[in-house]
């Protein structure tokens, strides 16, 4: 599964992406892709068009015109549920847990596992969920039946990625996963994010925080005021230049994601 | 990538037992029953000291009787508060519930048989029900305020449509049993062995199916320890109530529904998306949850035992006059959901909290009259421990806010 990101084809590829509220144009021609096992760190100020352009691949925005290509074939994402059954989970920043209902009932909420009478089965929830936390190495949760109200601010970010990856999701999008949390939580969630990439998963990683960035990144797309600026192979740039970028932007040496790479200032 | 020189600390992870995970809940803002059986013990023993025939089998049945109205509306109260919302109109609907058995069973040659008359009554107000849950499911009025028009209009139709009579008497011997049928010795150790079995059978499955799938049973012990308590309880009602007028009817009423519902609520997926509307609504519409179709159900499960409970009250008295649905019923019932742990800000609470809130209500209200206290003392101190309860919900609400983060 460890292929390096250059050498498999693209999970998901945006080609040309514009949207526009009104006379604002949020995103104009933007190219973004992601491969598996690859972490895609996607950076940008506020109202640079991040959250746009994640909205358009989770379906609650409709580009105004651009391609979209999953697995090589382009598709429409009309919704929630078409990008949940191409396989595409989002984890937003505010978690969408209910803090009511412990881990197992959290991972399942919506799509509970229930037999033709909708008797719940909880046995079964809680079997897959076990097996799913084992599998991301999530240990840090005493019970998978304590309440999410009791967990804290890292446990919780773990519970929702662990949902989003329980449904066979080939692509996670995170949303600010570590903006509320301490350095060791963050440290854990990180941790998470790095295995999910291992398994094979594609993994796109918005944040503000470029030394989360930095630490778990393979690629870092940089979006200003709705366009490309710039994107790097992390193991190539510094903190430094990726900051110019988002600040101040860089020109874009070529249009086109693959040889945009650009030269050592 | 972290290497194991930067290692993460793992967080203290509360020991997998039953003091651990009752210290967590408890630190989550989670008691469960624990506070409100306390004070029933605590309020039974007071009475037992003070009231000569307090604790006798004949003032058992009437405690039950007494309660058995509330009771069923209080059942309804808890899904509506899980959802978060309140139903003010239960006891207006309950109201009419009583003058649509009592119109249609009356003598003049266009009666309907009683249970047919029932039926009616309840489905009439499932539909009410889902009249004011449409308000709030679709259009977003706030419940309170559809609810509360719900009570003026309500109770405005009750007395529009009896003002001619004024009284109207129940006639009908299936409607009036609902509230004053008793089984025989022989019936009522039958109904509660059947009662016992469904139990039973439920806790054995949870055992089985635990066990084909791998999964621990957690605290099988306390679920054996409660199996027990549950039978003895069961066993003590019976004879207690064999040594009066037998098994009350409502009693069965009041424990089917309470089965019934606490299946819906804890085994069903409904159930759990009850709960899951009521701890984090945006969370459970991104989940894919239909919330608008929760909480219409939800508020026809209100009317429908609004509807139910409503035949009880007008059986018991044999009748319904212009007063039908007011007094404290609405006022006991919601009492009787919150003082027995369901909280009013959602997500938390069950099904027999309203039995174990109601008889704290029914409780203090016989006792205090087997004092000859007046009903003005019944109410300070059914108000004094509505506000200790809903205090202590309050804390928990913050305590669980609070918790891990």
């Amino acid at each position: 599964m460890t292929t390096t990101a250059e050498a498999t084809t693209p999970l998901l590829q945006l080609h040309g992406i514009s949207k526009s509220f009104g006379s604002v144009q949020a995103l104009s021609e933007v190219e973004f892709e992601v491969c598996p096992g690859e972490v895609m760190a996607l950076v940008g100020d506020n109202g640079a068009g991040k959250s746009t352009l994640i909205k358009c691949v989770a379906g609650t925005h409709t580009p105004d015109s651009g391609q979209v290509l999953f697995d090589g074939n382009e598709v429409h994402i009309h919704g929630p549920k078409d990008a949940a059954k191409l396989g595409i989970e989002v984890v937003y920043q505010d978690l969408a847990l209910c803090d009511n209902l412990d881990v197992v009932q959290n991972m399942y909420l919506g799509r509970e596992a229930r037999d033709w009478l909708h008797r719940l089965k909880e046995p079964v929830m809680e079997a897959k969920t076990a097996e799913t936390m084992k599998s991301l190495a999530v240990t840090t949760i005493g019970s998978i039946r304590q309440p999410v109200a009791t967990l804290s601010g890292g446990q919780r970010q773990s519970v929702a990625v662990a949902r989003a990856v329980m449904w066979n999701s080939r692509l996670v999008i995170l949303d600010e996963p570590t903006a509320a949390l301490g350095v060791a939580q963050t440290e854990q969630v990180l941790e998470l994010v790095a295995r999910l990439a291992e398994q094979g998963l594609a993994v796109v990683l918005i944040s503000h925080n470029l030394h989360d960035i930095f630490e778990v990144a393979d690629r870092i797309t940089v979006l200003r005021l709705g366009r490309n600026v710039a994107l790097y192979e992390r193991k190539q740039t510094t903190q430094q230049e990726v900051v110019q970028a988002i600040t101040a932007g860089v020109p874009t040496k070529v249009a086109g994601i693959a040889s945009t790479n650009p030269e050592p200032a | 990538m972290s290497t194991d020189a930067t290692a993460v600390q793992p967080e203290p992870a509360l020991p997998e037992s039953f003091v651990g995970r009752t210290l967590d809940n408890i630190r989550g803002g989670t008691l469960g029953s624990w506070p409100v059986l306390i004070g029933l013990a605590v309020i039974v023993i007071f009475f037992s000291f003070k009231a000569e025939n307090f604790l006798s089998p004949g003032n058992f049945s009437n405690i039950i009787t007494q309660m058995a109205g509330t009771t069923l509306l209080a059942y309804g109260v808890v899904f509506v508060l899980l959802i978060g919302e309140i139903d003010l109109s239960i006891s207006y609907i309950s109201g009419i519930a009583g003058v649509v058995v009592a119109k249609l069973t009356v003598p003049d040659g266009n009666e309907v048989a009683g249970i047919v008359a029932i039926l009616l009554a309840v489905a009439v107000c499932a539909l009410i029900g889902a009249f004011q849950g449409s308000f709030v499911a679709f259009i977003g009025v706030p419940a309170f305020v559809v609810t509360l028009a719900g009570y003026q209009i309500w109770q405005g139709v009750i007395q529009k449509s009896i003002e001619a009579e004024g009284v109207i008497v129940i006639q009908d011997n299936t409607v009036n049993n609902t509230a004053n049928y008793f089984f025989s010795e022989k019936a009522g150790w039958i109904l509660a062995a059947v009662v016992l079995g469904i139990y039973i059978a439920s806790v054995v499955g949870t055992f089985v199916s635990h066990r084909r799938h791998g999964v621990a049973v957690r605290d099988p012990w306390l679920l054996v320890a409660k199996a027990i308590a549950v039978v003895a309880a069961t066993v003590f009602v019976v004879v207690v109530s064999n040594r009066d007028r037998g098994v009350p009817f409502v009693l069965l009423l009041m424990i089917a529904s309470l089965l019934v519902l606490t299946f819906v609520a804890k085994r069903t997926t409904f159930g759990r998306h009850v709960y899951a509307v009521g701890g984090n609504a945006e969370a459970a519409r991104r989940a894919g949850i239909n919330v608008a179709r929760v909480r219409l159900i939800v508020f026809m499960i209100s009317g429908v035992m609004a509807g139910i409970g409503g035949v009880v009250l007008a059986a018991r008295l044999n009748s319904v006059d212009l007063n039908a649905g007011g007094g404290t019923l609405l006022i006991d019932a919601i009492a009787a959901a919150v003082i027995g742990g369901t909280s009013l800000f959602g997500g938390r609470g069950e099904v027999k909290d309203a039995l174990f809130g109601a008889l704290v209500i029914a409780t203090i209200a016989n006792g205090l009259n087997t004092l000859n206290l007046t009903q003005g003392v019944i109410f300070i101190t059914t108000g004094c421990i509505l506000l200790f309860a809903v205090t202590l919900d309050t804390v928990l609400r913050r305590r669980q806010r609070k918790a891990g983060r």
